[in-house]
């Protein structure tokens, strides 16, 4: 078989994420590292099923990067992204010199004359734009402080990469290559380079505002997806060529193209028809990242290299963790950010493999650092799981057992736990029912915030025990459970079912799947969080529909009556996944019947009902007795 | 001055009427009426009490329009009365505020006139089955007039149906102007 040709390449490529990433995820390391792990062992240092030329790969891969940054840009509109410029200045700025400047440092200690001791310094303050972005999110932490200060970091670092880019030629040492001379004729200087950014900058808003649109509103109007598609492509594609042709990165083009279009009408076909090809090529690079680890020089001189993957990453974590602290970031989040952001990026092969052209640095150099970067990448995802396996529960358990609020509420009947929006609704009808409440908040900030209503709540975690006494749980009757966190509210269930058996537990859950598992951890009474709402409003749109007020209610309290007799019906066949989900389809199928019939029942009595004739008989039938 | 109007409307599935929609389109736009849709003002049975109180006291005549459910009115009507007729305001210390309003149902009916007689499977007259509503109006003080009646409603004709759709407009009109047209049974 032709071992080189595309098909047989792609074969292999895709072969190792399907059997890669399931394997890892299962065994909870995400995906980035199931493609990681799977690149290396296709690599050449490994089974060798790739050849040496995964550099290749990787440059096209890298595309995947760019689309992923235009699609971020996409959900920013400017005026977000207005807004978050102090943290891209303030803590991307800072953390960009600060690793600089003390990797510089040390490498110059080293013995590094002081061009390539710059060099390394500016290649190695840069993260991994792709590894962190799609480890937050996998975790759902984009959302998060730490997801957004990390955001904006990556977001600072991807802009700098054009002064390095420029700044590169300068610090040429050996004499300058041809090569070298060949990409300097394409680069743009001084004043040109200036000139090349503000043009292309403008050259993207103007296009995106008046180009673009018109473009897609015609393109749309065929009703040919495809095509639609292959729009996007071209889209993403020309940017991405534009700007390497004016020296710019191209992620950072496609960010701004992306910003330019989030407030377009088209921006959720555009996403739609790029996710697919963002995740494909993204796990592509991934898996080239991980092929590229050279495993001979790692065997070579195994320790010089896990003593600088160890340095560097302690040098980051150093970094970013003081820079968070003196931003104010709380500890868990701190702690997040830290261990996201502690690696090398994939801008470090550009940037080194562009150095090695200028001659800044000597190829072995090159070779090793890149495999510490690829290392760093690969460690990213472990990192990550070991802060918040092993350090976040650490110093959770630490903050929450020093300290929580004295409560001097008295004995009260019921007590609140989470006192965010859910727990607020409960709360208030209790009391204005006369009842009092105790009410323990997770989040000083909420505290603070009712405080100003004139609401006392309490600091501490709902998990802790020794909490729970101090609120009164052995005299309370009834805990309302209303804390989002469903592993906590799981948790706070079964302590109290061991330690507080009288007290009577009202458990919020997310949805069903939750609200099973809070049930069985022994709760008496749970609700689904978005239940009541939904059925309102849809009992709202019924009426808006036509319907007669008193119709509507009908729908929706017939709906809340059997969803609610069906989930107690199919709590026993809750784990067994088929079975549960024949039933309840099922159980869907008859609650629809249900309200159908419901309708027809009535008009058909309409009909039927009081009909005098029919009436007359049976009456006097009756009489005859 | 004209006697002003309140009509409180109860029909629980108003979206399949026959009858009540005939009648509440030949009543709904006359002027210098009061058309109160208690099933679509309180589909969740909650009656702003303060509401229909003030709602009675700014008016003369109070017609109750509905269909005859068990010799008697839907359910949310009779909610209304348990409610909103409470002491100290329809009677007991400082009430009979609705002393000498006139009180009157307007209904719409199953049965045949015939029915509704000794001989007829109804055994009473209509309007000895809904004594007790003339005896909650009286117990107010308020003045009880003969109910309004369209029998037969599942039988009659399209025609006959707007024919006594038309006399209710007529009834009410009169109400309005004076008191004398009481008797408003239509066959
Ligand atoms: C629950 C129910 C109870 C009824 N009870 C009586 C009754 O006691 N006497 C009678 O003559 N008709 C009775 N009927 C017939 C209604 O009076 C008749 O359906 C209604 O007046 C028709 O008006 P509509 O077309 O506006 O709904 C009853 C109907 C229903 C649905």
């Amino acid at each position: 078989m032709d071992t080189e040709s595309v098909l047989f390449k792609a074969l292999i490529f895709l072969a190792a994420a399907v059997v890669g990433v399931p394997v890892a995820k299962r065994l909870g390391l995400g995906s980035v590292l199931g493609y990681l792990i799977a690149g290396v062992l296709i690599g050449p240092f490994a089974l060798g099923w790739v050849g040496k030329d995964v550099g290749d790969i990787m440059h096209f891969a890298e595309f995947g990067v760019v689309m992923m940054l235009f699609l971020v840009g996409l959900e920013l509109e400017p005026k977000k992204l207005w807004r978050m410029r102090m943290p891209i200045l303030g803590l991307g700025g800072l953390q960009v010199l600060f690793t600089g400047l003390i990797i510089s440092s040390v490498a110059y200690l080293c013995g590094v004359h002081w061009q390539g001791a710059l060099t390394i310094g500016m290649v190695l303050a840069l993260s991994s734009t792709a590894i962190v972005l799609q480890t937050l999110t996998e975790k759902g932490l984009m959302r998060t402080d730490a997801g957004k200060s990390s955001f904006a970091v990556l977001l600072f670092q991807d802009i700098a990469v054009i002064p390095m880019l420029a700044l590169m030629p300068l610090l040429a040492v050996a004499p300058i290559i041809d090569i070298a001379d060949e990409h300097s004729t394409n680069q743009l200087q001084g004043w040109q380079q200036t000139l090349a950014v503000i043009g292309s900058i403008g050259a993207i808003i103007v296009a995106g505002r008046f180009l673009i649109q018109p473009v897609f509103n015609l393109i749309a109007r065929t009703g040919l997806r495809e095509i639609f598609i292959a729009t996007s492509l071209l889209l993403v594609i020309g940017i991405t060529l534009g700007m390497q042709w004016v020296g710019l990165s191209p992620a950072l083009g496609a960010f701004m193209a992306g910003v330019v279009l989030a407030d377009s009408e088209y921006r959720h076909e555009l996403e739609v028809g790029l996710d697919p090809f963002k995740s494909l090529l993204l796990g592509l690079f991934f898996i080239t990242v991980g092929a590229s680890i050279n495993l001979d020089i790692l065997i070579e001189d195994t320790q010089t290299i896990l003593w600088l993957v160890l340095a560097l990453i302690l040098v980051k974590v150093v970094v970013l963790f003081a820079l968070a602290k003196f931003f104010k970031m709380p500890l868990i989040e701190n702690l997040i950010f830290t261990f996201a952001l502690a690696q090398g990026g994939e801008f470090a092969f550009v940037l080194f493999s562009f150095a090695s052209q200028n001659g800044v640095l000597a190829d072995e150099m090159i070779a090793t650092l890149t495999v510490v970067v690829a290392l760093t990448m690969a460690l990213t995802p472990l990192l990550m799981i070991f802060s918040e396996k092993v350090l976040q529960p650490l110093f959770d358990k630490q903050e929450l057992e020093k300290d929580f609020d004295e409560i001097d509420d008295g004995e009260t009947p019921v007590i609140v736990a989470g006192y965010g929006r859910f727990g607020q609704i409960v709360s208030r009808l209790l009391r204005s029912q006369g009842f009092q409440t105790t009410l323990l908040e997770y989040d000083a900030v909420q505290i603070d915030l009712v405080r100003k209503f004139g609401t006392k709540a309490f600091y501490g975690d709902v998990t802790n025990i020794d909490l729970l006494k101090a609120a009164g749980a052995k005299t309370a009757k009834i805990l309302v459970l209303s804390v989002d966190n469903t592993d906590k509210a799981i948790l706070v269930t079964e302590l109290c079912r061991k330690h507080f058996p009288e007290l009577k537990i009202y458990a919020r859950a997310k949805g069903r799947r939750e609200a099973y598992e809070i049930k069985k951890a022994g709760a008496h009474f749970v609700m689904r969080e978005t239940l009541g709402s939904a059925l309102l409003l849809g009992r709202e749109a019924l009426v808006d529909l036509g319907f007669r007020k008193f119709q509507a209610q009908r729908a929706a309290q017939t709906f809340l009556h059997y969803d609610s007799k069906h989930m107690d019906e199919l709590t026993d066949l809750w784990g067994d996944e088929k079975q549960y989900i024949l039933a309840a389809t099922e159980k869907a199928e008859l609650l629809e019947a249900v309200l159908k019939s419901d309708i027809q029942d009535r008009a058909e009595m309409q009909d039927h009902a009081w009909d005098s004739d029919l009436r007359k008989e049976s009456q006097n039938t009756n009489h005859e007795h | 001055m004209a006697n002003r109007i309140l009509i409180n409307f109860a029909h629980p599935r108003f979206e399949s009427s026959v009858a009540n929609q005939v009648m509440v389109s030949a009543i709904k736009d006359l002027e210098g009426i009061t058309f109160n849709d208690l099933y679509e003002e309180y589909p969740d049975y909650l009656i702003d009490v303060k509401k229909e109180q003030e709602l009675l006291l700014s008016h003369d005549i109070i017609v109750f329009q509905h269909p005859l459910y068990w010799y008697s009115a839907p359910s949310l009507l009779k909610e209304w009365q348990d409610l909103v007729l409470e002491a100290g305001f329809a009677y007991g210390d400082k009430g009979y505020l609705l002393e000498n309003k006139y009180w009157l149902n307007a209904v719409t009916v199953g049965g045949t006139y015939e029915s509704y007689s000794e001989q007829g499977y109804n055994q009473f007259p209509l309007e000895v089955s809904m004594k007790p509503f003339e005896q909650t109006a009286t117990f107010c003080g308020m003045k009880y007039l003969k109910p309004f009646a369209v029998y037969d409603v599942f039988r009659i004709s399209k025609e006959k149906m707007i024919d006594a759709a038309e006399s209710y407009r007529k009834h009410i009109i009169g109400l309005q102007n004076h008191l004398d047209l009481v008797t408003g049974s239509y066959t």
